[in-house]
């Protein structure tokens, strides 16, 4: 790592993950959590200055050029040019763009891209096998979890991030589970099913 | 808007094939099943790219400077730091040229302008800026320096009528003359009745909060424009940006491919898409304007709040005798619609009926059309009263509904519906929701209890007919359909890929549609006020219908048999059972792909036209909700357990996105009435809660755990050649009322005003508990 500007050389940002998880639902991170994990230990970027960093998304690390201020949202959208993560407010109120940080859900709007250094980050297109759909993914389609499918990517994150800490989760863990997503379409109910469907083939209980 | 209202058009023309002529279906293979979206792989993998997500190479980002305030005069604009900032490569104001640009056209000229010197709710533009990067261009927009003259203002609906208001145009605060509609003798009905009921109700201003913002991209060649838009209606775009900037139509070219919601706030051009037209104009490279969040519920639009005085009289019997409605309805600061006496008018049969409407301008953002403009107000009132008239009289709530039902316009002199399946929505909803044992069932003990409402309804709206499309069908047996008409979410592609699988046979995978591209695709109208389906289909229909007809020809000339003998089947030409084949013995089926002039021709081309409506006939589709709510009476909690939509829009084109489409219509329903309302301060005239965490629409634990979907098909054949009538709007329209009466049988308490929320239950409940 470097930084572009001079200063003080860097030290590696350890910040533990989950002081930073923001689950769904609630969806904000402290922001004494904030000033006590980076602003502690992160080198020091004036307005304007940029550091290379390393992120790892979708299996694959890429070296980009950051700002302090520069959100994980805008890392994945603007630098990698990973457009299947949307943005809605940007500020931690919607849930369009939550993407995987390990297997947790998080609002990208409201995570920092120096704070998941290292961390594995996985978008919408990461759950793809090659071509084909993930489980989860085939499962909106095929109940028709969407409308516009504008929050769809958010929404099938959250699913995700919900089966891999609850692989048989309830009705009401499937709704809390997306209630950090807003769909103005509407298409809740059959989100719900959609994340049954899908955990019930994880399961293997249904072809 | 500029000019024209969103849903008018002209009167289709020429000979192209038209759906007038084409027998409805019988039965059908593909059309009606519920099937998976043609586009859902795209919209679930994030390959689908919306317009936000769109990069032109050398593209440059612009803010719009807006006004912090609701009334002001822009004394000065200083630009001077803005466009020394890093990055900037462009700054507009009112002073720069090309930017007089007329906006919202009344009756005496134009009531404001692109840039205008007076700003009349806050978030008006004032001036924009363009730089390389968004962050750029944000800081540089806080770098424009406006001084502002602060005016007197006036934001709410009652104080902008009171006297001596402050002005928010020089006419005055209302939108013409209140003109009221009437038929028969109101006064006398009222004599006749047995019992009368009059409430005063009111609904909060709602925002669509699209989940996709509005956004624009903007880029010229030579004299030539080409925007990238997420629009809901990509011709009325044309036209308007045409106008605003003096091209010719065939200059402008306005593509929508995917767009994350609309709900009637993108059927208008707005100021931002000019702003980027006029930026890239002037940098020669592409510019978008995506505007922010917290822009959104200040000036793209709104549902206006409403107060509505109701008074109604019933016979015994349950006949309606008389129904007065006076409404007022809040415009915002500019020109548009916010009248809802539609239903009052035109639901029930009723002899004796008085709707007069006044249109208020406050200093706020100007209404739009937001999903069945007017409707879910007046139901919200009308289907109350309903409820109340009921109880008057001892009456079941369906029953009294089902003693007044029509099967006439009365709004339109007594014209016939082509079809009207209210009375089975209300009978076959009833019984699928279980409402004679839940109206029957004994109140619980308790603090916690519950009840059931039912809310019917109408939409006003029977569509502009009138879209062309084509469809191209290859040697290979696969297809590309051509149309104007954007997909906004409720699955239009997907139905008229089913339209042209059920007449050729194309799977629809093989099937490709390129469509909302000014610059390729015919006419369409905008997807707005359900229309897109039965407008649309049709033409397709009669498109694949011209396909097959050439097909035939083309086979009958090979297999040197009359055409009027072949049919195509399974993708093969075969020979109609019992069809006189001039003598020769049937020939063996010839798969489409042996087809030699298709071969050599490699492509035949269809057209296919909309239909004029049927002379003398409208139209419109039906709907009745059930909700049952439990309520708890120490905290004033109400949640919705269960909903119902029994809807006759005709035939289901598709049971799945047709069932997707109900729920999400309660959705916004739920939200309408329980939890969104726009706040203006009035002591500074800004919007309090201009953001998705204190403005709340519903989340998934907002809407019930079960939901259940009862589609009613009239097997109208008269409406259009598919037999399918609109559904987007009448999902929303009874929803919140339905709730409301549920949460009266549930308590005795009638909620006059939404949103039913604890804080309004809490203060209710106090108040029955004082009277007691």
């Amino acid at each position: 790592m470097r930084t572009k500007t001079g200063g003080p050389p860097p030290t590696a940002l350890e910040v533990s993950r989950r002081t930073f998880i923001a689950s769904v639902g609630v969806g904000v991170v402290g922001a004494a959590a904030l000033e006590k994990g980076v602003a502690a230990q992160a080198p020091r970027l004036g307005a304007g200055d940029t550091r290379a960093m390393r992120l790892r998304v979708n299996g694959r690390e890429r070296q980009i050029e950051v700002a302090a201020n520069t959100t994980l949202l805008e890392a994945l959208r603007d630098q990698l040019e990973l457009t299947g993560t949307k943005p809605g407010c940007e500020r931690g109120e919607c849930g369009a763009c939550t993407v995987l940080v390990g297997d947790e859900a998080r609002y990208a709007c409201l995570t920092l891209a120096l704070e998941v250094e290292g961390a594995e980050i996985t978008t919408v297109e990461g759950l793809m096998r090659g071509e084909a759909l993930g489980d989860v993914q085939q499962a909106f389609v095929e109940r028709d979890a969407f409308q516009c499918g504008y929050c769809t990517s958010g929404q099938v994150m959250a699913v995700e991030a919900l089966l891999r800490r609850s692989p048989d989760p309830s009705a009401a863990e499937v709704r809390e589970g997306v209630s950090g997503n807003l769909c103005r379409c509407g298409a809740y109910p059959h989100i719900f099913d959609a994340a049954d469907l899908a955990a019930r083939r994880r399961r293997g209980q249904e072809g | 808007m500029r000019r024209e209202g969103p849903y008018s058009g002209t009167e289709p023309q020429g000979p192209v094939p038209s759906s007038e002529t084409i027998a409805p279906w019988t039965e059908t293979r593909v059309v009606g099943e519920p099937l998976a979206r043609v586009d859902g792989y795209e919209r679930v993998s994030g390959s689908a790219v919306y317009t936000l997500d769109m990069t032109l190479p050398g593209m440059l980002h612009a803010v719009v400077v807006r006004c912090p305030h609701a009334h002001a005069r822009v004394r000065r604009v200083a630009t001077a730091k803005a466009a020394a900032m890093p990055g900037v490569e462009a700054v507009v104001t009112a002073d720069s040229p090309g930017t007089k640009i007329p906006w919202f056209p009344g009756a005496n000229g134009p009531t404001s302008w692109l840039f205008d010197p007076i700003c009349r709710h806050e978030g008006e533009e004032v001036a924009a800026v363009a730089a390389r990067t968004r962050k750029q261009a944000e800081e540089a927009a806080r770098a424009v320096e406006v001084e502002y003259e602060e005016l007197p203002f006036v934001v709410d609906q009652a104080a902008a009528l009171a006297p001596g208001a402050p002005a928010v145009h020089e006419g005055g605060n209302r939108q013409g003359e209140a003109k009221p509609t009437a038929r028969g003798d109101v006064a006398q009905g009222f004599t006749e009745a047995d019992a009368v009921v009059e409430r005063t109700f009111r609904t909060a201003c709602q925002i669509h909060t699209t989940m996709e913002v509005h956004v624009s991209i903007a880029q010229w060649d030579g004299d030539r424009l080409t925007v990238w838009d997420s629009s809901q209606g990509v011709f009325g775009q044309r036209a308007e940006l045409a106008d605003a900037l003096g091209l010719p139509l065939a200059n402008v070219r306005v593509i929508c491919h995917y767009m994350g919601g609309g709900f009637g706030s993108k059927l208008d051009l707005g100021k931002y898409t000019v702003i980027a037209a006029l930026l890239a104009r002037q940098t020669a490279r592409p510019v978008k304007v995506a505007v922010p969040r917290e822009e959104t519920f200040l000036c793209v639009g709104n549902r206006p709040d409403h107060t509505m005085t109701l008074k109604a009289g019933v016979k015994k019997d349950g006949a309606l005798t008389a129904l007065q409605l006076t409404g007022v309805g809040t415009v915002g600061a500019y020109p548009a619609g916010a009248t809802g006496g539609y239903q009052v008018l035109d639901l029930y049969r009723c002899p004796n009926v008085h709707v007069e409407e006044t249109e208020v301008f406050v200093n706020a953002g100007q209404a739009r059309a937001m999903r069945a403009p007017g409707f879910p107000q007046c139901s919200w009132a009308l289907e109350q009263v309903m409820d109340e008239l009921a109880a008057a009289i001892g009456m079941d709530p369906v029953a009294l509904r089902l003693k007044n039902l029509t099967a006439v316009s009365q709004l339109r002199g007594g014209q016939l519906y082509t079809s009207t399946g209210l009375e089975r929505c209300l009978t076959e909803g009833a019984e699928a929701f279980g409402w004679a044992e839940a109206r029957a069932r004994k109140p619980a003990a308790g603090p916690v209890v519950r009840g059931v409402g039912v809310a019917a309804c109408m939409w006003g709206y029977a569509g502009e007919p009138n879209a062309t499309v084509i469809l191209r069908y290859f040697s290979d047996g696969s297809a590309n359909l051509c149309m104007g008409a954007s997909d906004i979410g409720t699955g239009t592609k997907t139905v008229m890929a089913m339209v042209v699988a059920e007449e050729l046979g194309v799977p629809l995978d093989r099937l490709q549609i390129d469509h909302a591209d000014t610059g390729s695709a015919p006419y369409a109208p905008p997807s707005g006020g359900s229309q897109t389906v039965l407008v649309n289909a049709p033409a397709v229909r009669a498109a694949a219908l011209d396909v097959k007809r050439q097909l035939i020809d083309l086979a009958a000339a090979q297999l040197k048999v009359p055409a009027a003998a072949l049919e195509l089947r399974d993708r093969q030409f075969v020979v109609r059972p019992g069809a006189d084949t001039g003598g020769q013995a049937p020939p063996a089926p010839l798969p489409v792909t042996d087809l030699g002039a298709l071969r050599r021709q490699q492509v035949v081309v269809g057209l296919g036209r909309r239909a004029p409506h049927p002379a003398g006939k409208v139209a419109l589709p039906f709907a009745a909700q059930f909700a049952e709510v439990e309520v708890d009476t120490r905290t004033g909690e109400v949640r919705v357990l269960r909903m119902l939509g029994a809807h006759d829009s005709g035939r289901p084109m598709n049971r799945l996105t047709f069932e997707n489409q109900v729920f999400g219509g309660m959705a916004m329903g739920i939200g309408f009435g329980m939890t969104e309302g726009r706040v203006l301060d009035r002591q500074t005239g800004r919007m309090v809660n201009a953001n998705w965490h204190d403005y709340k629409i519903p989340t998934a634990l907002d809407v019930p755990a079960t939901s259940t979907c009862v589609p009613i098909d009239p097997h109208d054949t008269e409406c259009n050649s598919t037999g399918a009538k609109g559904l987007g709007e009448p999902a929303t329209i009874p929803t919140a009322a339905a709730i409301a009466n549920a949460v009266f049988h549930a308590t005795g308490i009638r909620v006059t005003d939404v949103p039913i929320n604890p804080t309004a239950m809490v203060r209710l409940l106090a108040e029955r508990r004082a009277r007691r």
